[in-house]
């Protein structure tokens, strides 16, 4: 699915062979065709999804209640859904991976955060896991909603339709969703890990994973972020070798220190410098940069030669 | 079940019943063998279950013959060696649903000193499988107990009467595996012999726990300990080197000075990787330095803690009473309802009454309050 709107969207219009032919892409515009939902509605519709799961794992911890697996994975994967069906939308208008202005990389850092929790939830079994990606998508997804500049701007076609810096740029973006999850695991750690501390008994917040399966989990997510930034950076590389001038000084310092702060925590992690709730507390405070530095690294990589523009969302 | 039938309860628990009596009523395998072939003999009752716990001794009884209760005490006291009036002030009797609901109540664990335990409810099904082979339990009885066994998962469901754990040796555990997670990685040293400490880790044994190494100054006790848990022993004098080499540490010796210091931990600390170390203080005085508290990825706890953590979930559970009473009542009345419809309107408590026949005067609901001292 993500590599079909990736490539999708990069390679030009859905109607094109690298999405047609993909049989989830072929399913989403039949859907476009069918639903009334515009895009602004059916990422709205997937926020309140997220918030349902979010109001759930809320009344959960307040009653102290073992809350139910599968009710919270079905909110979160319905919101997902609309959430995905909301970006293709947007990316059908621009014919290209919706990240084109600070709403749809917003809304696209939430989608992966989400899509990991969907493959790593289900996996790991991980309670309380889908609270705390609730909380972050219904965050990023009201924030972006409600702030109606981050969706006023012209959305220019970024990538000049070339396939490759899309598939960096996206990769890129998802490793920023893989660390706004391993934020939301070094927040789960750290609530564990004060409530241990203190010797309380946690409420429901008891029902947290343990403190070494959290530990466990940061340094997989971490791993794991560190190599897809590590890769979309290695293509940007070879891709830009005979372009430097495409690229602006600031995005490669920015985009460079994200890439270092995240290998030097890795690599204080491996050595064991950094361990527990030090780790967990530089992963949390870790994912201010790339949330800072948005803006910065998604700016255009080079500037096309025929802009091509879009009004602000009205996809059907 | 017939207009003519009635189940009733006759019997004495820890809630009315002080510890000396409660001694004396406990019903050995002989005094037992006895009660059942003295309620063959009268043939006063058509199906009976005897429930014979620690806490409890209550008989279930279904007869025609509506005095039958009565008989059966003073066949009862009989065979105890009791005089009637020595017993009867402090022994319960519940009729038609009223004895439901209190069965209910006793198998959810409702009823239990430590409330919502499990134990009860197996000792319930223990009972009631001896009932069956011995061929005692008729059509209302079987119906009464397996909707018991029902509701009491139900209830463990639907409320809270089970969060938590109750006693040092189970919320250390509990700790453990919020640390830990699953404990068979988890390596876990015992230092000293104490009791405490052996329930605790016969706890950690009972939750898989990988490795258990016992130490005392005492090498003899520690190898017992080692053989009974099926661990291993170790010199006290090698406690440092285990200490590095541990997941969680259990300690109650009879020293007078903390066994474990700051810097042995720290020392410790610094050859164990990133793994966290759970320390579990449970001598008195101390036997870990409380400084050692400080450390980053050391969790200490002592018995303190671990006793207050206890009540707190004691105190959680007792919240839940009310709820699990109502769920219970409202099965239990269905339950003899279905019994019985002809008797649909009676109260859901029916006829509760003393020993001696006098009605109870608090009537229904509040004999069985949340304080549990209705019977």
């Amino acid at each position: 699915m993500y590599w079909a709107i990736t490539v999708g969207w990069a390679g030009g219009p859905p109607a094109g062979p690298c999405a047609a032919d993909l049989p989830c892409a072929a399913a989403l515009s039949t859907l476009a065709q069918m639903s009334p939902l515009t895009d602004r509605w059916a990422i709205a519709c997937g926020t309140a999804f997220y918030a349902a799961g979010l109001l759930y794992g809320c009344w959960s911890v307040l009653h102290r209640r073992r809350h139910s697996r599968v009710t919270s994975y079905s909110f979160m994967l319905l919101g997902w859904l609309l959430q995905t069906y909301g970006l293709y939308l947007r990316g059908q208008a621009t014919h290209s991976c919706p990240i084109g202005n600070t709403f749809e990389l917003v809304q696209f850092v939430a989608w992966s955060c989400t899509l990991i929790y969907l493959a790593v939830g289900a996996a790991f079994r991980t309670s309380l896991l889908g609270f705390f990606s609730a909380g972050m998508a219904v965050l990023l997804g009201t924030m972006s909603l409600a702030i109606p500049e981050w969706d006023s701007g012209l959305r220019i076609r970024p990538f000049g339709g070339d396939p490759v810096v899309a598939i960096h740029a996206s990769l890129g973006l998802f490793s920023y969703g893989v660390f706004a999850l391993l934020a939301l695991t070094s927040l789960m750690f750290l609530v564990q890990h004060r409530n241990l501390r203190q010797k309380r008994s946690g409420g429901a917040f008891a029902l947290l994973p343990s403190i070494v399966e959290l530990d466990h989990m940061n340094l997989r997510l971490l791993a794991c972020g560190v190599v897809l930034l590590s890769i979309a950076l290695g293509i940007a590389g070879h891709h830009w070798h005979g372009h430097p001038a495409a690229v602006a000084p600031a995005k490669l310092v920015v985009t460079g220190a994200v890439w270092l702060f995240y290998v030097a925590t890795l690599a204080q992690r491996l050595r064991q410098h950094w361990v527990g709730q030090r780790f967990a507390s530089v992963c949390l405070a870790l994912f201010l940069a790339p949330l800072l530095s948005l803006g910065i690294v998604s700016s255009p990589h080079r500037p096309p030669a025929h802009p091509v523009t879009t009004p602000p969302v009205s996809a059907p | 079940m017939t207009a003519a039938k009635h189940l009733f309860l006759l019997g004495a628990n820890h809630r009315t019943t002080p510890l000396a009596l409660r001694e004396r009523l406990t019903l050995h395998p002989e005094k037992s063998a006895a009660l059942i072939a003295a309620l063959r003999a009268t043939g006063l009752v058509a199906e009976y279950c005897l429930l014979n716990t620690c806490n409890r001794v209550e008989l279930y009884a279904v007869s025609d013959e509506p005095a039958a209760d009565r008989r059966l005490l003073a066949e009862f006291c009989r065979i105890q060696g009791l005089e009637p009036a020595d017993f009867i002030p402090h022994a319960h009797q519940r009729s038609n649903p009223a004895a439901v609901v209190h069965l209910f109540e006793v198998a959810a664990g409702l009823d239990s000193q430590m409330v919502g335990e499990t134990e009860i409810l197996g000792q319930v099904k223990d009972a009631y499988a001896a009932a069956l082979a011995a061929g005692t339990v008729g059509p209302v009885l079987n119906r009464v107990f397996q909707k018991a066994f029902h509701a009491a998962k139900v209830v463990r469901r639907e409320t809270g009467i089970g969060e938590g754990q109750v006693s040092v040796a189970t919320v250390a555990v509990a700790l453990a595996e919020r640390i830990f997670g699953r404990l068979h990685d988890s390596r876990v040293l015992v230092v000293g012999g104490g009791d405490i400490a052996e329930k605790t880790a016969k706890a950690l044994r009972s939750r898989e726990a990988g490795r258990v190494v016992f130490t005392n100054r005492t090498a003899a006790r520690a190898e017992q300990l080692a053989l009974e848990f099926a661990g291993s022993a170790l010199p006290f004098a090698r406690l440092a080197d285990a200490l590095a080499e541990s997941d969680i540490v259990v300690s109650s010796t009879a020293a007078p000075q903390p066994v474990l210091t700051s810097p042995m931990i720290y020392a410790a600390m610094h050859r164990r990787a990133a793994r966290p170390l759970f320390l579990i203080d449970l001598a008195l005085p101390r036997d870990i330095d409380a400084g050692a508290a400080e450390l980053p990825n050391v969790f200490l706890y002592n018995l303190d803690d671990l006793a207050r953590l206890a009540e707190e979930n004691i105190a959680q559970r007792r919240a839940e009473i009310d709820r699990a009473r109502a769920l219970l009542t409202g099965r239990a009345q269905d339950t003899w309802d279905k019994l019985c419809p002809t008797s649909a309107t009676e109260g859901p408590r029916g006829e509760e009454s003393t020993a001696n026949g006098a009605q109870d005067p608090a009537g229904g609901p509040a004999a069985l309050s949340p304080s549990g001292e209705g019977e």
